[in-house]
């Protein structure tokens, strides 16, 4: 048995569908199995409502008189991209307010518009002929507005790896507070009732496919940036009406340390056309893994810590090395539930017509990380190797020959063991001397706290390093702790020179 | 029951803790201090029956005793429910019921703050 989605719609339009909570769809299945499910249910509906940083909106603010070109634009001092046409703008939802910082953002703005608040709209120019104004201030509503219309450029991801923090120090991050030593496990997504876990191979969710957004009825523009359902992480981009929104569905926020955001409440309802959909809706939190990555290293590839199932990550303890380690949502599962039953109550009030993909979003496609032109110079590409250095039992006499020798500004100082232990400059000598303090050793006139990086550091880093402490050369120190090279000013001098090739 | 102790070291410096456990003859569970040259604030947890005791006692050499019933206060206009604050708790004072609301133990609480800082909508503050 099939049925069409024309089937669906008329009997949406006769109040006679039935839509069933996707967290609720395994045990139709079990009880009526797949063929029964198949019969009984006509819409599955889904819902997630979490931060989703990457959402804004587009408005069109109406010509003024004089009309204003506007090319730069703030909504409650948080500045939206006015690269467009005169008063067109859009406002991203992580834009923070040029005088609250972080604690007002885009998505603040946007909270505000939606419950009915006006928001003071800054507007600069530099005035043509056509648009002579050069600046408007004016306080708006939704209502004043000719579109306030939110384009979500990456929503509903279909799931996301959890956070924890393996350093010793509390992490504020975009997961929220990740205290030391993996202390908490921070997980997002709603699971099984998530959107795109119910339809990962995307015959029912595409492009054109209406959809709840924010309590309004939206629609899928297509897969989301950064997509990449090939390895289980779709997304999708989405749309809707700003005037049709709710509070209840849209909520500012901001996580300390990192930076506003926006929650988003998002529901696809899929049609059950059949028994293929219905085996895909019937998917159970036991079944949907993620990973756990730990936060506490700053790299691209985060290491894994463990894989772990939504079910354990809603059950508020995961197993980590042995111990029970608490978990917390970011996302509101409660909200989410909030967000599948409207949704319901839409499709089985008659208020909503389905539709199917009018393209479809490729399902092998894969995110790929940033293209490295060139491998970021290295410090062992400029390093100078021809290491000239001293022991600090040595006079201070000889350290300043040795520099007079090797026209050099910096002498390594290494312990009998080889290790570096202090740098010798032929200002500390100088120093020295002027202070008739050259009959003794090294020891005495040495920096010892020795500001170093490695073979492996980049350049940019060490280039860093010089500069915040005011210094001009660098020991470098290899991972076995020996002394590998010195990366002077004039090191870098050259590498600029030449101009860095691959 | 616990109890939020100020006072100031203004009268000379008795130890008050120690009086008021050896006046009384009631343990006092010290949960957190902040003592400064001349004046303090402590969080002290107490049996129940002998809250008004002890408050006496104290409130007799000079300090301010507040008594800590609802010290985590959530908005519920601001609160999403989402849970950010259940796992950096290190009283499991947060916790999910079976409705996924967030519930608040505050008995347990020992007024950390760790939970304000970590919800993303600003919903939680701790007693004024
Ligand atoms: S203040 Fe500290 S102890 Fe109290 S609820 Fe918040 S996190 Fe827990
Ligand atoms: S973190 Fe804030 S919004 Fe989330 S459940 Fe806790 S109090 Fe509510």
């Amino acid at each position: 048995m099939e049925k069409t989605i024309e089937l669906i719609n008329t009997r949406i339009r006769d109040g006679n569908a039935r839509a069933i909570r996707a967290d609720q769809m395994p045990d139709i299945v079990d009880e009526l199995g797949v063929e029964g499910a198949l019969r009984e249910v006509d819409v599955v509906t889904t819902g997630t409502f979490g931060a989703m940083c990457s959402s804004g909106a587009f408005f069109n603010f109406g010509h003024s008189d004089p009309p204003i070109r506007m090319e730069k634009v703030w909504m409650n001092e948080v500045e939206a991209y006015a690269g467009i046409a005169a008063v067109d703008a859009y406002l991203g939802a992580t834009q923070k307010s040029e005088t609250q910082g972080i604690s007002y953002g885009g998505a603040h703005v946007l909270e505000d518009l939606v419950a009915g608040n006006s928001v003071r709209l800054r507007a600069q120019s530099r005035g043509t002929d056509c648009y002579p104004r050069k600046t408007l201030e004016i306080d708006l509503t939704l209502e004043d507005m000719n579109q306030a219309t939110m384009v979500n450029p990456r929503n509903s991801y279909q799931s996301y790896v959890a956070a924890s923090n393996t350093s010793d120090r509390t992490l504020h991050t975009y997961m929220g507070t990740l205290l030391p030593n993996a202390g908490n496990v921070s997980y997002s997504g709603a699971g099984c009732l998530s959107p795109i876990p119910n339809d990962p191979g995307l015959r029912t969710i595409g492009s054109g496919v209406p959809i709840f957004l924010c309590g309004a009825e939206g629609m899928i523009i297509g897969e989301g940036t950064q997509a990449s359902p090939g390895n289980g992480f779709g997304t999708l981009m989405t749309t809707g009406d700003m005037n049709d929104m709710s509070t209840d569905f849209l909520r500012a926020a901001t996580f300390k340390g990192y930076n506003s955001t926006l929650y988003v409440g998002l529901g696809v309802p899929i049609p059950v056309l059949d028994e293929e959909v219905v085996r895909q809706t019937a998917v159970r939190d036991e079944d949907l893994k993620t990973t756990i990555a730990d936060y506490g290293v700053s790299n691209r590839n985060r290491p894994d810590l463990r894989e772990v199932t939504y079910a354990e990550l809603k059950s508020g303890l995961v197993e980590m090395d042995g111990e029970e380690v608490k978990t917390s949502s970011l996302s509101s599962y409660k909200k989410a539930l909030e967000v599948a039953d409207e949704l319901k109550s839409w499709v089985e009030g008659g208020r909503m017509q389905l539709a199917l993909p009018t393209r479809r979003i490729n399902t092998e496609k894969t995110a790929r990380p940033m293209r490295d032109r060139a491998r970021a110079p290295q410090v062992r590409d400029i390093m100078n190797t021809s290491l000239v250095t001293i022991s600090e039992d040595e006079k201070i006499q000889t350290a300043a020959k040795r520099l007079l020798r090797g026209e050099i500004n910096h002498l390594p100082v290494l312990d009998d063991t080889n290790r570096l232990v202090g740098i010798v400059t032929t200002f500390d000598i100088a120093k020295a001397v002027a202070s008739n303090g050259k009959g003794g050793t090294v020891r005495d006139i040495m920096t010892k706290r020795v500001v170093y990086t490695s073979p492996a550091e980049a350049v940019d880093v060490a280039t860093r390093k010089l500069e915040m402490n005011n210094i001009s050369a660098l020991p470098v120190v290899d991972e076995n702790g020996k002394l590998a090279g010195i990366l002077s000013a004039i090191n870098l001098g050259k590498l600029f020179e030449r101009g860095w090739k691959r | 029951m616990k109890l939020l102790v100020t006072f100031s070291r203004k009268g000379g410096k008795q130890p008050l803790i120690a009086q008021t456990v050896k006046d009384t003859g009631v343990l006092i569970n010290v949960e957190r201090a902040f003592i400064e040259s001349n004046e303090g604030e402590v969080l002290i947890d107490v049996p129940d029956e002998d809250t008004e005791i002890i408050s006496a006692a104290m409130e007799k050499a000079g300090a301010r005793v507040k008594k800590i019933e609802d010290s985590v206060i959530r908005d519920e206009s601001e609160c999403v429910n989402c849970g950010a604050c259940i796992s950096v708790c290190p009283q499991d004072v947060l916790s999910f019921d079976e409705t996924w609301t967030l519930c608040i133990d505050s008995s347990k609480c020992v007024l950390c703050g760790k939970c304000v800082e970590a919800c993303p909508h600003q919903a939680l503050s701790l007693l004024p």
